[in-house]
């Protein structure tokens, strides 16, 4: 649907936007996630030509973009772009909701009738006569979702669509992303920098750090296996460093990190340096003189807890094995386990749970 | 203090008898402060426009000169076109000079600068993202434009009414080009000078609260068109092709 071919954006001397490749599909959600200030703007006012590239080109559906302005505003109307901050004009919902109609010269009844259709789509049936500037931010993005999809765009592009918005209207906004794209099969391309919804809401995501895409795949790959240490503490992971391979039977390899021996899957061979990665969601908490039970966890490791944040329903447990390693556990569950700082624990990892990577170099204490 | 009141009481009959040299003088004000506010509207909110959506060599220069102009003083105006319209002047083959057309003439280079330069920040008061999200729709430049003035009508009006408060209130460029002619160039700012001079303070009071009557009118007006514009109007002017 759309190519990115050696997109590169300068605004000066600055690269805002590093050499990019990328190809998105016909219907697919794909989220651009990194941290602000990171490039996601800069790649979604590139692929709806509201900016010209420094070098490379976009094609849309093969055709190359670097075009005259013409050609260009038909491409462009082919997309529609919901931004960060909705800015609404001050009249109605219905004109506000009319213009891209207005602007292509759709006759006033066909408008209308759109329009209305539009706004039932997100849940604003009755709201066409009032004046758009009096809107909370929530329904004012509603809106704007509205005015972008009146005109039936075949690419909907989503700047942080939820970026300032309270979470029940998050979630609308999310659901009705979902909808849009199933009912319709518009293709989505969105940027966020919260990683949940980029993994709910993505068929595929394209991970942008410092004005590059460095990893694309779908959530399991971004979240599970990030390509490198950066990525890996962008999507939430803290490494453990310092690993050794001492053996390797067909993929099943034993790793050792100072005193700890690690099972874990990995094609790396005996004698090269290893990072572990593994989700805090992935490490089971239990008490270190309870049951150690006989369930599937092959790595078991005692240690004693440093540090309890609190995290929405969620408290992120940092326990010292000689190395640190974060479980994320329930608030429940840590209430049940008794847990504090100080409590010696026992984590348990399963060995299919831990992505390996070759280590970068720097030492665990380093 | 009884001159005052005297010029209120004056000021009252002169409008309640419709006395008719009074009325020539601030008809004539009118017509010459309004004509030289339409005239400058219609060149300032283009060349406003012009230099807000573009970006040149010295733009930043053009705008501080356009805002050292709002300092210029009236009759400095009125010896620069008296200058150019007097019968030796290059323009004095139009015979302006001591006409109301002069007069308007004057007016309208008066008030060029500053309509233009209030033009130019009411239409970066519009939001950047107003610009970018008009764009995303798929309007074309003529259309985004369109619709940014239409987004900064209100502080446009501002930028009108403050030039129409300008002509209508200046003396400089009536005396020097208009003469105070009666009956033919006379108008009530000169009118206030001249009974002023000769002593007719009551009358001159009078006169000056006219003048504000004529502003309040057409302050109003102006707000009632512009309110209009974006209720009822915009359906006439701003269907589907509009």
């Amino acid at each position: 649907m759309i190519r990115l071919e050696g997109l590169t954006k300068k605004i000066g001397t600055q690269e805002i936007l590093k050499e990019t490749d990328l190809e998105i599909r016909n219907g697919e959600i794909f989220t651009f996630i990194g941290p602000s200030g990171s490039g996601k703007s800069t790649i979604l006012r590139l692929i709806d030509l509201l900016d010209w590239p420094t070098t490379g080109r976009i094609l849309f559906d093969g055709q190359d973009t670097a075009a005259p302005e013409q050609v260009r505003l038909a491409i462009r109307r082919r997309m529609g772009m919901v931004f960060q901050k909705p800015a609404v004009l001050n009249t109605t919902v219905a004109k506000n909701v009319a213009f891209g109609l207005k602007f292509r010269g759709i006759p006033e009844a066909e408008a209308e009738r759109k329009v209305q259709d539009a706004l039932k789509l997100v849940g604003l049936p009755h709201f066409a006569d009032r004046k758009a500037v009096t809107l909370s931010g929530g329904e004012m993005q509603r809106v704007a979702l509205a005015r972008a999809m009146v005109t039936e765009p075949e690419v909907l592009l989503l700047d942080e669509p939820t970026a300032n918005l309270d979470p029940v209207s998050s979630e609308l906004i999310e659901n009705l992303i979902i909808g849009i794209n199933k009912k319709f099969r518009t293709t989505m391309i969105m940027a966020t920098h919260d990683m949940i919804q980029g993994q709910r809401l993505a068929d595929r995501i394209g991970v942008i750090m410092d004005s590059r895409l460095v990893q694309t795949g779908i959530a399991d790959e971004i979240f599970y296996q990030p390509k490198h240490r950066d990525i890996a503490r962008l999507v939430g992971i803290d490494p453990v460093t310092g690993g050794m391979i001492v053996e390797n039977r067909g993929g099943h390899a034993a790793i050792r990190v100072g005193d700890t021996c690690f099972e874990a899957m990995t094609d790396l061979q005996a004698g090269q340096r290893a990072a572990l990665y593994i989700r805090p969601e992935e490490v089971t908490l239990t008490m270190a003189d309870g049951m150690m039970g006989t369930s599937s966890v092959r790595n078991r490791l005692r240690g004693r807890i440093k540090k309890m944040v609190p995290s929405g329903p969620f408290v992120r447990v940092s326990v010292d094995c000689g190395f640190a390693l974060t479980s994320l556990i329930t608030r429940r569950s840590c209430a049940e386990l008794g847990l504090a700082v100080g409590t010696d624990v026992v984590a348990g990892v399963k060995a299919t749970a831990i992505h390996v990577l070759p280590d970068e170099g720097k030492q665990p204490d380093a | 203090m009884d001159d005052i009141i005297q010029g209120v009481l004056q000021a009252t009959d002169l409008i309640v008898t419709l006395n008719p040299g009074v009325m020539q003088i601030a008809l004539l004000s009118l017509y010459i402060s309004l004509s030289a506010t339409l005239i400058a509207a219609l060149i300032s909110i283009p060349i406003g426009g012009f230099i807000h959506f573009h970006e040149f060599y010295g733009k930043r220069a053009v705008i501080v000169l356009i805002q050292t102009l709002y300092s210029v003083p009236t009759v400095v105006v009125g010896l620069v076109i008296y200058l150019l319209i007097s019968r030796s002047g290059p323009l004095g083959f139009l015979g302006l000079l001591f006409t109301p057309e002069g007069m308007i003439l004057g007016q309208t280079v008066l008030i060029i600068p500053i309509m233009t330069g209030l033009v130019i920040s009411a239409l970066s008061g519009v939001d950047k993202s107003i610009s970018d999200t008009l764009v995303a729709l798929g309007a074309t430049g003529f259309q985004k434009t369109l619709e940014i003035v239409k987004e900064a009508r209100f502080a446009i009006l501002s930028a009108i009414v403050l030039g129409f408060g300008r002509a209508i209130a200046e003396v400089g460029v009536a005396m020097m080009i208009g003469g105070n002619i009666r009956g033919f160039t006379r108008v009530l700012t000169t009118a206030i000078t001249l009974e002023t001079g000769m002593g007719e303070f009551g009358f001159s009071i009078a006169l000056g609260i006219i003048l504000l009557i004529i502003a309040l009118i057409v302050v109003v007006t102006l707000n009632i068109i512009t309110s209009g514009l974006s209720s009822e109007s915009q359906k006439i002017l701003g269907g589907p092709h509009g």
